[in-house]
């Protein structure tokens, strides 16, 4: 019988069936940082328990560092008791970490894929909600909290319900000047962040088949910002290509053979879903969100609409969200002033999308008054970025060039907005406070229309700047 | 497991916190998760939606001593942060009910012995709307027969099997079960072409 990519990797995982009617599943890959990895350490002790496959959990610092520099001790004492605590949990139980000065830390869903440590066909698990990201390889990722770290470094094992399935299959072709983020931003738009939850997400269609592996990462990153746990994209010929030669893929005829069992993972055609919706790549404009969570998105052409025109559910939600933002109704996204201008974080802090930031910024300069700030994901995008003179181009122009970690996504390190500022930020969440400043305004876009706004001062449609 | 860890059924004064997709971002600010511990966090819970609104139900004192959390829909979403559920648990909540909540959220929450029952969109508003109504009188929260009661009214409230098993019997903390499977556990992961060098 025709299988999907979920049903395979579900399968090949099951440890047993729980009293409780749950899977055990066994997981492959155990990714772990600084913010939700202590207590379970903690956990761990006061159980008297060892971590039981220590080689497959992998660590990395990312949330708290500041970016302005990376040397310790930090100025802020608790990121650096943090640190601290990292650094020495991993020491006792075993657990490689890629630590400050190794040239391989970076923000944990960059650094995963980017070392070939994430692979087709694998479970997933990391202490932090995009870890959705990780499924654009063809595996199972799955955000968990706390306590699950503790049950995976006792045991390499969840217990879990299996997920429904949707596959979201986008056909056509992506007008220039809209991006992978675009694509996810319409996706959440469509469907409504409490849309996915239940469901795993496949995403198909020849646009996603036509996209690069770091394209198809910022989709699957954006999954649980959508309501899904997991989302997926089958693996093919671009996911093999991008991880051959990676450090940890496996190299020769290892590596053939690995291809063989990856490309066997893959949804068999005519395979069934629990849901399916189609959605036309041509129809996607570039996208600006104008709420307090991600699916609060307009085109870029389009005004900010009125709670008046809301479905009956959405309409309080609708005018809490304009009063937040001080934003009007019925006026165009586009000339919304901006303080701050943000490229970085998982969804975005990849080489390619530095790169399409800075055909937008060569030769340009970002407005007076905006604080532009570009954070490379990793310190491999940072050398690679480097290499090519991208930090260059946005030095000239205006903009702030740092050093890897989670920045401006939240507040959880030096990178902060102030009082009522609004940040254009290619990250993937809007929510209230989440850049720092409880009553900070975010406007999520694609890193190019970042590197727009910060040009213009105000929203911007970067096709404009494309020509 | 101990029958301490057993959640057959809450009784308590509920607080009625309105509004859908209330993510963990506000039910615990970023910044307090700066720690290595999970300690005082009751102390800042939604703390900048608490400052920028007088009229909180957390900043209410007849609410105080409540421990049934009621609630809109998608509650819990964004960040996987333990630290939302840990805070509002250290704080004295001990059940939680609304019309829908986040899948990490309610994952956390049961691993912490907290148990969310959902409500239809009826009743939520219903209940919603009584428990700010009258503040003093207890809900009733029963997981065993999948039941919320309120002022003699009674709903039916929803709990998947799995999670609903996990707290009847006090084995929510999974470590326990999961280390039962033994050495099946290793024969999985020695299956698996990745784990064996392919
Ligand atoms: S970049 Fe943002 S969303 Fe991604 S892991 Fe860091 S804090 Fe989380």
């Amino acid at each position: 019988m025709a299988e999907t990519l979920l049903d395979k990797i579900w399968r090949a995982h099951t440890v047993r069936t729980l009293p409780s009617g749950q899977t055990q599943l066994f997981f492959g890959l155990h990714l772990i940082h600084e913010v939700t990895s202590p207590q379970a350490f903690q956990m761990l002790r006061e159980a008297g328990l060892r971590v039981r496959f220590p080689e497959r959990t992998f660590a990395t610092i990312d949330h708290i560092v500041p970016t302005a520099s990376q040397a310790r001790p930090f100025g802020d004492v608790l990121a650096e008791e943090m640190t601290v605590h990292l650094v020495r949990n991993c020491k006792e139980f075993g657990i490689p970490l890629f630590d400050l000065d190794s040239g391989r830390q970076g923000i944990v869903h960059v650094i995963g894929p980017e070392l070939g440590l994430t692979q087709p066909g694998m479970t997933i698990a990391c202490g932090d909600s995009h870890t959705s990201t990780h499924g654009a390889l063809g595996a199972l990722a799955f955000g968990i909290g706390t306590s699950q770290v503790r049950d995976i470094l006792a045991t390499q094992c969840l217990a879990l319900d299996k997920p429904k399935l949707r596959q979201i299959s986008i056909e056509g072709t992506l007008h220039r000047g809209v991006y992978a983020k675009d694509v996810i931003l319409a996706i959440i738009h469509r469907l409504g962040v409490k849309g996915g939850v239940g469901y795993a997400y496949e995403y198909a269609g020849s646009a996603i088949e036509a996209m690069s592996m770091e394209e198809r990462l910022t989709i699957c990153n954006m999954s649980i910002e959508g309501g899904a746990r997991v989302g997926y994209v089958n693996p093919d010929a671009t996911t093999c290509a991008y991880l051959k030669g990676r450090s940890f893929t496996p190299q020769g005829d290892a590596f053939d053979r690995a291809v063989t069992w990856w490309m066997s993972m893959a949804t068999d055609p005519g395979a069934a879903f629990d849901d399916v919706v189609r959605m036309d790549a041509g129809d996607i404009e570039p996208m600006v969100t104008w709420g307090i969570n991600p699916g609060q998105s307009v085109g870029v052409g389009e005004r900010i609409p009125d709670p008046v025109a809301a479905p009956e559910p959405d309409r309080a939600a609708w005018s809490e969200a304009l009063t937040f933002m001080s934003l009007q109704p019925g006026r165009p996204i586009v000339g919304t002033p901006i303080n701050v201008a943000f490229i970085g974080s998982c969804t975005n802090a990849r080489l390619s999308d530095l790169r399409a930031a800075a055909e937008v910024a060569r030769g340009r300069k970002v407005a007076k008054g905006i604080r532009a700030l570009v954070v490379p994901g990793s310190q491999a995008v940072a050398g690679a970025a480097e290499a090519e003179g991208l930090h260059e181009i946005f030095q000239e122009a205006g903009f702030e060039w740092r050093k890897a970690g989670c920045s401006l996504c939240l507040g959880m390190n030096e990178d902060k907005l102030t009082g009522r500022e609004v940040c254009a930020s290619s990250s993937n969440r809007n929510f209230k406070g989440r850049q720092g400043s409880p009553t900070g305004r975010t406007l999520l876009m694609s890193p190019a229309m970042v590197a727009a706004a910060a040009i213009a001062g105000k929203v911007t449609d970067v096709r404009k700047l494309l020509g | 497991m101990s029958q301490d860890n057993v959640r057959r059924r809450i009784v308590g004064r509920g607080i009625a916190l309105p509004g859908n997709d209330i993510n963990t971002d506000r039910i615990m600010p970023a910044r307090y998760l700066k720690s290595v511990t999970f300690e005082g966090l009751e102390a800042h819970l939604f703390e900048d939606d608490r400052r920028q609104a007088a009229d909180h139900p957390f900043n209410q004192t007849y609410y105080r001593g409540a421990s049934i959390l009621v609630v809109g829909q998608n509650f819990g979403s964004g960040s996987s942060r333990e630290h939302a559920p840990e805070g509002l648990r250290r704080w004295g909540i001990r059940g939680i009910v609304g019309e829908s909540f986040a899948e990490i959220f309610f994952g956390n929450c049961v691993a912490i012995g907290l148990p969310c029952l959902t409500l239809n969109a009826a009743d939520g508003g219903w209940l919603m709307e009584a428990v700010a109504r009258y503040p003093e009188q207890e809900i009733l929260l029963d997981v065993e027969n999948r039941l919320v009661r309120f002022v003699g009214r009674t709903f039916p409230g929803m709990i998947p099997d799995g999670a609903r098993h996990q707290l009847l019997t006090g084995t929510w903390n999974a470590t326990g079960v999961l280390l039962e499977a033994g050495d099946a556990i290793e024969l999985v992961a020695k299956r698996l072409p990745y784990v064996t060098g392919y």
